[in-house]
This record gives structure tokens, sequence and C-alpha cells, in this order.
């Protein structure tokens, strides 16, 4: 029983990342726009988040500066495909090139001038160490199976669950999904085409910055590593995406799975199933390729990904 | 008051796409409860002008004058403030919404509207303007004139009282397009302004107050419906009093070429497009058909050339059956077929490539082997724009540069220098000036003389009965009738486009 | 009349800036406008060196030294070193082209490559006693196939069933890198108690030419092959009026399908054929290190040269350039390495900036106002 709680919480612990950057790039997609920058606008938000919190102590200026340089990162991104019309296949490899890029670049210049690896205070590891919620915490079983995270899990859950009320629930949600699925419809119907796209594509960036943000202080413990602090989390999550057919609310519990899938090694016994490393790691990319497969040969039209994905917009197109 | 005012008045109007003038210079007014009908044939610029009212394009000059206020419209979303609705002819819908979603998409959401209050004042619009539709019912499982109501019910939903239809009749059967105009005449009624844009005569003098037409981009008048006629307004729409009077040479009769015997296709959506269709056409013939658009012309073409899959019965060139063979291996059958598809520039031709690589399109398997030869491709270029006076800079300008007359003219020049036996010509004048069209039958008379079978898809009536020997009528997908185009009149299609059955028909050996 | 409140207050004012599409640009003035480009991007980067800290014309100074001047005991060794990292790029670029003419999203490379990378390792590995020309050309063979089939999957599922290509040849990247982790701690581990796999004998490396591994040649003949076969081949024009339009395709008699499966095929094919040069002419080992990124890179450089091989060979060289020279920032000013991914980030996101003023332009309020 311990055995299993403890691999739900490892599952939940490493899910969430993926959670932040999933729910990120659902609203970025929902919009209209694949952004593939996931990878590098998580380093960003890595870098950001590390940085603040090293330098100000403040866990909460740090997932702001988190949300705020990975949103500068899907600026750049929103202004080429949508102002610009730039190929956003492309514009997306490239910002995750230049967002790891100058993560690592400004990483190393930290280290310099640290003269070390650098390491966030205790005090503030402390504000990320497991809530201790009186009474709650000290359920048995249940206490340490909900209770017992950092705030910044029950931030992901939040945000993911806002997202989705802001997508099915709200005027504005509907607008958007409008907007991705057929911007020239939407257009003619008084949406404003533009704002949704940077207004999605900007807070879908931050979101996924707050990902990265979590890998550095909480999945690395707050000192900078960086060697792999994102580590293709980036990627997974846009597999995510697929994986829970464009659904923040559905992102929750396959962020969970996912991360179940990175913990899974650690809690099955070798003596009872004798399955290499490599095969968990590549479980989550080969689920999501059965779920492609299958939603393409079903022709589900609401579980595809949005119609106007990856084709730019203008209004006067003849 | 003293002035009246005008919903809108459009002053000196002004729009270029690249060197193409598509407005110029255009005036138009409508008054609240009046219908307006803007007249004009394919390329007029109809649809153009009114995409300004509605905010999709800007003018490049002029004024736009609502309510007595001059105004920017720079969005559908200024359009529909300032109470103009648009139904734009290909329907701005979004397929994985429901009705109702679509509906409201756009507009402020009221206080804790739920559901069911939402769908409630659907319907009661509904009922105002006696129009009926289900608002959970997604739209790609709607039909074409459910889907219109939709469109109708957005404009409504947002208080419009400025109300745009673009073609909204080209594809509604005559009962649809009667049940519209009584929708439209009871907007009329609650004070709407509405512009209806047409070019079918006989829907302008049923349903509108006043006419405005336009020819090339330019407003050439607008006068009372009351104190006009059909020949007044295509004069005012050509430009020059209309003597249609297409040749239409005697051939000697020429055995049967094709013969199409219990046709059955089935549609993208898996429903039969084509239902038990049979006719011949003989050599030295050119037939004609009619219908509604969407009435499955396009699935007819497309079976003969090989691009639909057949669900029944069977199709002979020469007794051969041709039936269930894909392009390339009628080609290799040594069939000289030639389709003009209704979409030129989509699937006849390559759009962005020049007139001697879409020549190629026909030819580039001949030849050495793995190897493309340019060389007979771009003398063939050459010798069509001569020929054909194709107006264009040079053989390697991109096609979508070309005018639509000029496009045809490509297509048409490729396909005829192929010598073909069988000619299937989807709307090959749709778009096109009268002058061009002129040379597009003058080119298939020549093909008809040749003793070509010829199949032409048309949509004006006065054309097809002029050109083709005999017509062939469609509707929702059989064939109500085959008529010889001497004895039979306009009335007489008409009816059986909507439907009504032929009886006694004129069969090839007749 | 129905009623409704009529704000004229958006509709009062022309709104401040809007696109138009205008005339196309002539070769010349977009050649310009992509120097310009370059230009700028360069400007750019040196803002953010000289925020580091440093001098950005001497930064870049030191970028085209690194990659050209050599060490005194072997003057031509960095721009050897440049090469090597070109031939990996250039390759994988040139295959994308095959695909991307065709419209066929192919994010893939990555996945290709290494397939191909594998397959090829699988000779170096079990069949090393071949001899050496005719197991460099069943690894090179091997390679081609490898990543051919790789390729073949996701176009196999788009003319079945339509699957969206771009998500899932992103996929088929990961599992195919996954795969190399599980062959180093399985079936081709070398060392036991090590996740590696055995360097490859000798007489499976391919031989140097010119001081560099003779993948370069290849990737030279390819640049020309690759031409040939998309401007003067029957399968060429096939694939651009595939790629420009699929109804036209069937219109004209040509085979979809086969068009399609055929030319992932091809590019696939030759993405594995990096791969196999990458494993037999550098790594002498299969690692999942092997592609180095390129696959992703490749699909910039493919992009950004309009898919013509003879400019996929050019931006190939530029970013080969700033690769190896940024590598030498690190001894000379202190600045990492990883500054090539900045520096190349920003000349990307100014290229395709660029690319709108090709087609479409700004019309700003103000000149409209005087003109009517």
């Amino acid at each position: 029983m311990t055995n299993v709680i403890n691999f739900i919480v490892a599952a939940v612990l490493s899910g969430t990342p993926l959670l932040f950057a999933t729910t990120g790039e659902i609203l970025t997609q929902r919009s209209g726009n694949l952004n593939l920058g996931v990878e590098g606008m998580m380093w960003l938000g890595a870098f950001a988040g590390f940085y603040t919190a090293y330098k100000t102590e403040n866990p909460v200026l740090a997932v702001l500066a988190a949300f705020g340089l990975a949103a500068f990162g899907a600026l750049i991104y929103a202004f080429l495909t949508v102002t610009m019309k730039a190929n956003q296949n492309v514009t997306g490899l490239t910002l995750t090139t230049f967002g790891i890029g100058l993560s690592l670049v400004m990483g190393y210049a930290m280290i310099d001038s640290a003269g070390g690896a650098p390491k966030v205070s205790s005090e503030l590891r402390a504000s990320l160490a497991p809530a201790d919620i009186p009474f709650l915490s000290d359920i048995p079983y249940v206490g340490k199976l909900l209770f017992q995270y950092n705030p910044l899990v029950y931030l992901g859950i939040a945000v993911a669950a806002l997202s989705a009320v802001y997508l099915y629930r709200t005027r504005t949600g509907l607008n958007v999904r409008a907007v991705g699925e057929n911007p020239s419809s939407a257009d003619a119907a008084g949406i404003n085409v533009t704002a949704a796209k940077y207004i999605n594509i900007l807070i879908g960036g931050g979101i996924c910055g707050i990902g990265g943000a979590y890998m550095s202080l909480v999945t690395a413990n707050g000192s900078w590593q960086p060697a792999g602090i994102v580590n293709g989390n980036g990627w997974i999550a846009v597999a995510l995406v697929i994986f829970v057919s464009w659904n923040p609310a559905k992102a929750i519990l396959g962020s969970f799975i996912f991360g179940a899938f990175n913990s899974l090694t650690n809690y099955i016994p070798a003596s009872v199933v004798e399955i290499p490393k490599a095969f968990y790691q590549m479980l989550p990319f080969v689920l999501t390729t059965v779920v492609l497969i299958i939603t393409s040969i079903r022709k589900s039209r609401e579980n595809s990904q949005p119609a106007g994905c990856g084709i730019n917009y203008f209004r006067e197109e003849r | 008051m003293a002035d009246e005012i005008f919903a809108i008045e459009l002053k000196g109007i002004t729009k270029t796409f690249g060197s193409v003038v598509a407005n110029d210079n255009i005036h138009l007014t409508v008054k609240h409860g009046e219908i307006l009908a803007l007249l004009g044939e394919n390329g007029s610029g109809k649809t153009t002008l009114m995409n300004m009212l509605s905010g999709i394009y800007h003018p490049d000059g002029g004024s736009i004058t609502v309510r007595g206020n001059e105004v920017f419209i720079n969005s559908p979303k200024d359009a529909f403030a300032l109470g103009i609705g648009m139904i734009h002819q290909h329907f701005k819908l979004v397929d994985v919404l429901s009705a109702s979603e679509n509906i409201v998409m756009g507009t402020r959401a009221q206080k804790r509207q739920g559901k069911a209050a939402l769908s409630a004042e659907i319907t009661e619009i509904s009922r105002k303007f006696g129009l009926q539709i289900d608002p959970g019912k997604k739209i790609y499982n709607m039909s074409v004139s459910e889907k219109q109501t939709v469109e109708i019910l957005k404009v409504l939903y947002r208080g419009a009282d400025i109300l745009i239809l673009d073609e909204p009749t080209a594809v509604l059967t005559p009962q649809e397009t009667e049940k519209l105009f009584s929708i439209l005449r009871r907007m009329k009624a609650e004070g709407c302004a509405v512009i209806i844009i047409t070019h079918k005569l006989n829907e302008v003098l049923a349903i509108s107050d006043r006419v405005t037409i336009l020819r090339k981009g330019k407003s050439v008048g607008t006068v009372a419906t009351v104190e006009t006629d059909a020949k007044k307004l295509t004069e005012l729409m050509v430009g020059r009093p209309v003597e249609l009077l297409i040749d239409r040479p005697d051939t000697s009769k020429a055995p049967s070429l094709l013969e199409v015997v219990h046709l059955t296709v089935k549609n993208e959506e898996g429903y039969d497009a084509l239902r038990d269709v049979a006719f011949d056409l003989a050599g030295g013939e050119i037939l004609g058909v009619a219908g509604v658009a969407g009435s499955g012309q396009k699935e007819l073409c497309e079976a003969i050339a090989g691009l639909a899959k057949i669900e029944k019965g069977a199709i002979l060139f020469n007794k051969e059956s041709i039936a269930g063979k894909t392009p390339a291996e009628i080609i290799k059958s040594g069939i000289s077929m030639s389709f003009i598809p209704e979409d030129r520039l989509g699937m006849g031709l390559v759009a962005s490539m020049d007139i001697t690589h879409n020549m190629l399109l026909k030819s580039y398997k001949t030849g050495k082997p793995f190897i493309l030869d340019r060389k007979p491709a771009r003398a063939l270029a050459e010798h069509l724009v001569k020929r054909l006076a194709i107006n264009t800079p040079d053989i390697g300008t991109p096609v979508r540069q070309l005018s639509g007359g000029n496009v045809q003219k490509v297509l048409l020049g490729r396909e005829i220098e192929s010598n073909p036996s069988l000619l299937i010509t989807a709307y090959p004048v749709r778009g096109l000036d009268i002058n061009s069209s002129y040379t597009i039958y003058d080119l298939l008379n020549e093909q008809k003389r040749k003793g070509v079978g010829i199949l032409f898809i048309g949509e004006d009536l006065d054309v097809l009965l002029e050109l083709c020997d005999r017509i062939m009528v469609l509707c929702h997908g059989e064939v109500t009738g085959i008529v010889e185009a001497k004895k039979a009149t306009k009335e007489q299609i008409g009816l059986m486009m909507a439907g009504e059955r032929q009886r006694g028909e004129v069969g090839n050996s007749a | 009349m129905p009623e409704h409140t009529i704000t004229t207050k958006n509709a009062a004012r022309e709104q401040a800036v809007r696109i138009v599409k205008r005339k196309e640009l002539n070769t010349w003035k977009a050649v310009l406008l992509r120097a310009a480009a370059f230009v700028l991007a360069l400007a750019a980067g040196g803002i953010f060196i000289l925020m580091m800290g440093s001098n950005p014309l001497e930064a870049y100074a030191i970028i085209v030294k690194g990659a050209f001047v050599g060490s005194v005991r072997n003057p031509l060794s960095s721009i050897q070193a440049t090469v090597i990292i070109a031939v990996p790029l250039l390759i994988v670029s040139l295959g994308l082209a095959f695909a991307f003419k065709m419209k066929f999203w192919n994010i893939g490379a990555e996945g290709q490559m290494i397939a191909g990378a594998i397959f090829a390792s699988y000779f170096a590995l079990r069949h090393s006693g071949m001899p050496h020309v005719l197991l460099l050309l069943t690894m090179f063979a091997a390679g081609a196939a490898g990543g051919g089939l790789w390729g073949l999957i996701p176009a196999l599922f788009k003319v079945r069933f339509g699957t969206n290509e771009t998500l899932f040849t992103l996929m088929l990247n990961y599992i195919a890198l996954y795969f190399i982790k599980y062959l180093e701690s399985g079936p081709w581990q070398g060392t036991k108690g090590f996740a590696s796999i055995a360097q490859f004998d000798l007489n499976a490396r391919l031989p140097n030419i010119g001081g560099v591994h003779a993948g370069w040649i290849v990737a030279l003949m390819l640049v020309v092959l690759t031409y040939l076969y998309l401007n003067h081949s029957k399968h060429g024009y096939e694939i651009s009026v595939v790629g420009e339009s699929q109804a036209t395709a069937r219109y004209a008699g040509m085979n979809v399908r086969r068009i399609i499966l055929r030319t992932m095929f091809i590019s696939g094919a030759v993405c594995g054929i990096a791969g196999m040069i990458q494993v037999s002419g550098i790594d002498y080992t299969l690692s999942m290190g092997i592609t180095g990124g390129v696959g992703f890179k490749g699909i910039t450089v493919a992009w950004l040269a309009q898919l013509n091989p003879f400019v996929i060979a050019g931006i190939t060289g530029i970013f080969s350039i700033l690769e190896k020279g940024s590598g030498v920032l690190q001894s000379e000013l202190g600045i990492n390495a990883a500054m090539t991914g900045v520096l190349e980030g920003i000349i990307l996101f100014f290229f395709l900036g660029c690319e709108f003023f090709i087609r479409y332009s700004f019309v700003f309020r103000k000149r409209r106002a005087k003109s009517s």
C-alpha cells in the first residue's frame, strides 16, 4: 500500500511540469498555432525562475519571472507567425534553439559570477517543500496521497482546471476555439482573431515557463545544473497535447500518467517483469502515436488537432 | 427629415488587388424597409464591394456612410456594431461547433445565460422570421439549407438590420428559394435594409425594390424594379443589347460515342450524389447539363473522367467500359478524353506554375524515361499563346496571375491540343467576360464540327438553349429529363430543375 | 425595426496600421531584403554580446577565425572541423527538401537519421568481417533503407487515414531515440555495466579524404543529385504537382499515394544516409547523441533556402561556421558555446520576419488619409 502511494506521489511530482507545459501548449494550439518551441520556453522559464529565486529568494516572484520570460519567447513566436505570417513549424523550432541557447548562456554567466554551481537558499526551498496542512496532511494514506505536495503541484492543477473552464464554459473560450478551427469564420463572426491568438500564445507560453521553473526549482532541487534541466520534457508535452485530445481537464490525469512512466521503473521489481528502462521512456510516445492513429481512423473531428493549426490567417486572402 | 437618411450610402468606393481593379468608383444606396438587388456578371465586383461593408476588405478609396454617419469599417466586428451583417456565399461556419455556438460566437455573453436560455432565445428569433433550426446540431451534420439558416440567424442574433446576402440561392432548390424570399420579405416588413447579390434576373425581378447594376467593377446604374424588365437589366449588365446568338452548327449524325447506364455515385459524405443516371452522347453533338448547383454535376464529370468512385452502373466509351478506371488507365487504354473541370486553378491547372509547366501536366509522361523534357511543352505553350491570343507577359508567368479568361484559354487550349474525341466541360464560361465567353463557345463548336462529343455543364439556361443540341436536366442527382434544345423553353427546364419529370424523353436516336 | 445599440465608436476611426498584399518582390530585391535581414540579425546579436560584456566585433571576428584558422601543426584543422559539422546538416536538409517540396511536413528527420544509423550499425557491429568496401556499401544501403522505412511509416498512415504527419513524424523521433537507449543497455551493450555500444571495427569506418571523412563527398554529390531529381526528373515534377494540389495531380493521372510513399521513402533515406555517415565517419559507435539536433536544424535550413539545394549548401555553411566558431568563444571571451543557439535563433528570427515583406506590406493610416 505504501509502495503504491509512493508511486502515485512520484508520478504526480514528475508529471507536474508536464501538466504546466501541456496546458500552455493546449491554449496555444486551441487558438490555431502549433508552437514547437515548448522546450525552449520551458528553458527560459527554468532560467528566469531560478535566477529570480536565487536573487530575490521570493518564490512568487520566481514563478512570475518564469512566466514573463517564457511569455516573451512566445511573443517573438506570436509576432512572427501571427503578424508576419512566418511558417509556424520553423518559427517554433527556432524558438526552441533560441530559448535553450539563451538560458544556457545566461546560466553559465551566472555560474561564473557565483564561482560555482549556484543554489537557491534553503528558505526558498522550504517554501517549495511538500505542504503540511494541519489535519488534512495527517490523514492516513489520503493525506500523503492528496495533501502533501509542494504548492506548485496545486497551482498546476488549478491552472489546468481554470483553462478547461475558460475554453469550454466561457464565451471567450468559445471564440478561441472558433479561431483555432476556422479563423476566417471566426473573423466574419466579429471575433478579433489576432488578439485571440496573441493572448493565447502569450499566456500559453508563460504557463510553459512555469513548468520550466518547476524543473529548476523542484525537480533539480534548487541548484542550477545546466546539463539537462528541462531534459526533453517540452517535447513530451507536445505529445501529451495529442494524448489528451487538446483538453486541459484531461491533461491533469494525462500528465500524471506520463509522469508515472518516468517513475515506473523504480516501482516495478525486476523480478516481476523485466522490461528495459528505455521502453518506459518510449512508452509515452508510442501511446501518443497510437492515439493519433486511432483518432485519424475514426475521423473524430472533436478529438483532432484544431483544424486551423499550422495555417496562418490573412483576412484579405483571395 | 428633409434629406432622406439612407441605411447605407457608398460613395466612390475603389478597391484594387495587385494590378486588378475590382471596384472602381462605385456608388450605391439602400434604405430601411427596402430590398436592393446587386446585379452583375461573375467577376463584376459584387462580392468585393459587399466584403468592404462587412469589414473583410478595406477600401482603397471612397467613403461609407451608415445612417448618415461616415464610418470606417475595419473588421466584421465594426460591421456588426453598425448593424450590418453579411451572409457569405461560402458559409463562414465552424464545422465542429453546434448551431447555437456558431450563432453566439463573437458576441458578448449575457450574464448567466445558460444553454437552455440561449436555445430559447434562438428559437424565439427563428419563429419571428419563420426559420427552423435545431440549436444543438453540429454544423458538419447539416444540409446546405440548414447551414444557410444558421448564417441568417447568426446575423439576426447580432441585431443586424442591414443584411447582405451573397448569392444565397445558388445552392437552393426553387422551393427553398421561395422560402428564403418570404423570409426576406418579412425582414423588409420589419424595417430591415436588405442587399441581395445575384446574377439571376428572375430573382431580381421577384424580390427586389431597386436594382444596382455592376459591370466590370463599375456601377452602371440603379433602377426601380417596377420600371424595368429582364431585357433592360441584361443590357445594363452586359453593356450592349443582348444578342446571345450563339452559333449552333448542324453536324451529321455520328454513332453514339458515350453511353452511361444506371450510374450511381456517392459523394464524400456517403450520400448518393448521382442516382441511376442514364444518357448517351454522340460524336459531333453538344449535350448540355442543366441543374441547380450541387445536383450531381461535379460527380458526373468526375465519374466519367475516372476521378470519382462508381457505386453502380456502367460507362461505355465506344462500347468499351471505362467505369472504375483511373485517369492513368483511361489514358493508357488509348481513349482520348479531355476534362475541363469547374475548379480550373485547383484541379485543371497548377496555379503557381507557368504555362509551360501546366502543358506538361498532360504530356510529362511521354518521351525519355525518367528525365523531364520541357522542350515540347514550351513549344506548345508558345503556340497556344499565339493561337488563342492569351494575354500574358510571357510563358514563364504563373497562371494564377492571369485573368480568368486567359486561364480558361490555357486549360481549354491544352486539352483541345490533345485531340480528344470526348470533351467534358464544367461551367467553362464561369467568371469570364462576354467576349472571352464567345471565344470559348467558338472553340467548342469548332470541336463539335470535328466530330468531338461534348458534355457541357452550364448554369445559364439561355446559353444552354442556344449552344447545345440536347439538354439533360439533373435534380438531386437524378435525371429529370432530356430535351431537344431547339424545342425546349426556359420555363420547362426550370420546372425540371425543380424536380418535375419530363414526359416523353428525347433520346439521341429520336 | 429591430432594436440594437449602434456604437459607431469603434468604426469612427480607421485603424492605425493594416496589412495588405503587394505585388511580389522581384528576385533582386528579395535577395537585398534577405541580406539586410542578415545584417540586422548580426547587429541584434551584437547587442546581446555587448550586454554579456564583450565586444561584438571582436566576438564575430573570433567566430570566423575559429571556423577557418587552424592550429600551427595543422592549419586546416578548423576548416576540417567546420566541414565535419556541415556534412550531416547538409545531407539532412537535402533529405527534407524532398518532403517539403511535396508539402509533407516531415519533422521526423531526427528519427529517420537514427533509424539509418541503427541499420548501418547492425552491419558494423555484426558483420565487420566483410570486405571493407563491401561493408561500407552495405552500411550505406542499410542506412538509406532504415531511414527510408522510418519515413515510410507516417506516409502510409497519411495516405491511408489522413493521419497528421507533423505530429506523427515528431513522435517517431523519440521512439527511435529510445530504441538506441534500449540497444545500449540491451542487445548491443559493449561492456557489461556500461550503457554504451562498442566502438566500430576499423573496417567499418569511413576513410578520410582530404583530412575529413568521405562523407563530405557524398554530401556534395547529394546536392547535385537532389537538384537534378527535383528539377529535371519526371518524379520531381510529380512531387511539385502533388505539393501544389493533389486534385490536380489526380486529374493529370498521377498516382498520388504512390508518389507520397515514394517521396517520403527518399526523404527518409537521405536522412538515413546522414545517420550512417555520422556513425561510421565521426562517432565510430551508435549513441543517443548521434544527431546533435541536426534533424530539427535541417528543417529551418531547408525552409530558409526555399528548398533550393545549392542555397541549402550555402546556409549550411553559414550555420556550421557559426557553430564551429562559437566553440572558441569560451576560451577567448569566456562566453559559453551555447551562444551559437542564441545567434542562430536571432538570425532565423530575422529571416523569418523578412519573408513577410516579400509578399505583404504595412499601410499606415496617415498615408491613405492624404491620398483620399
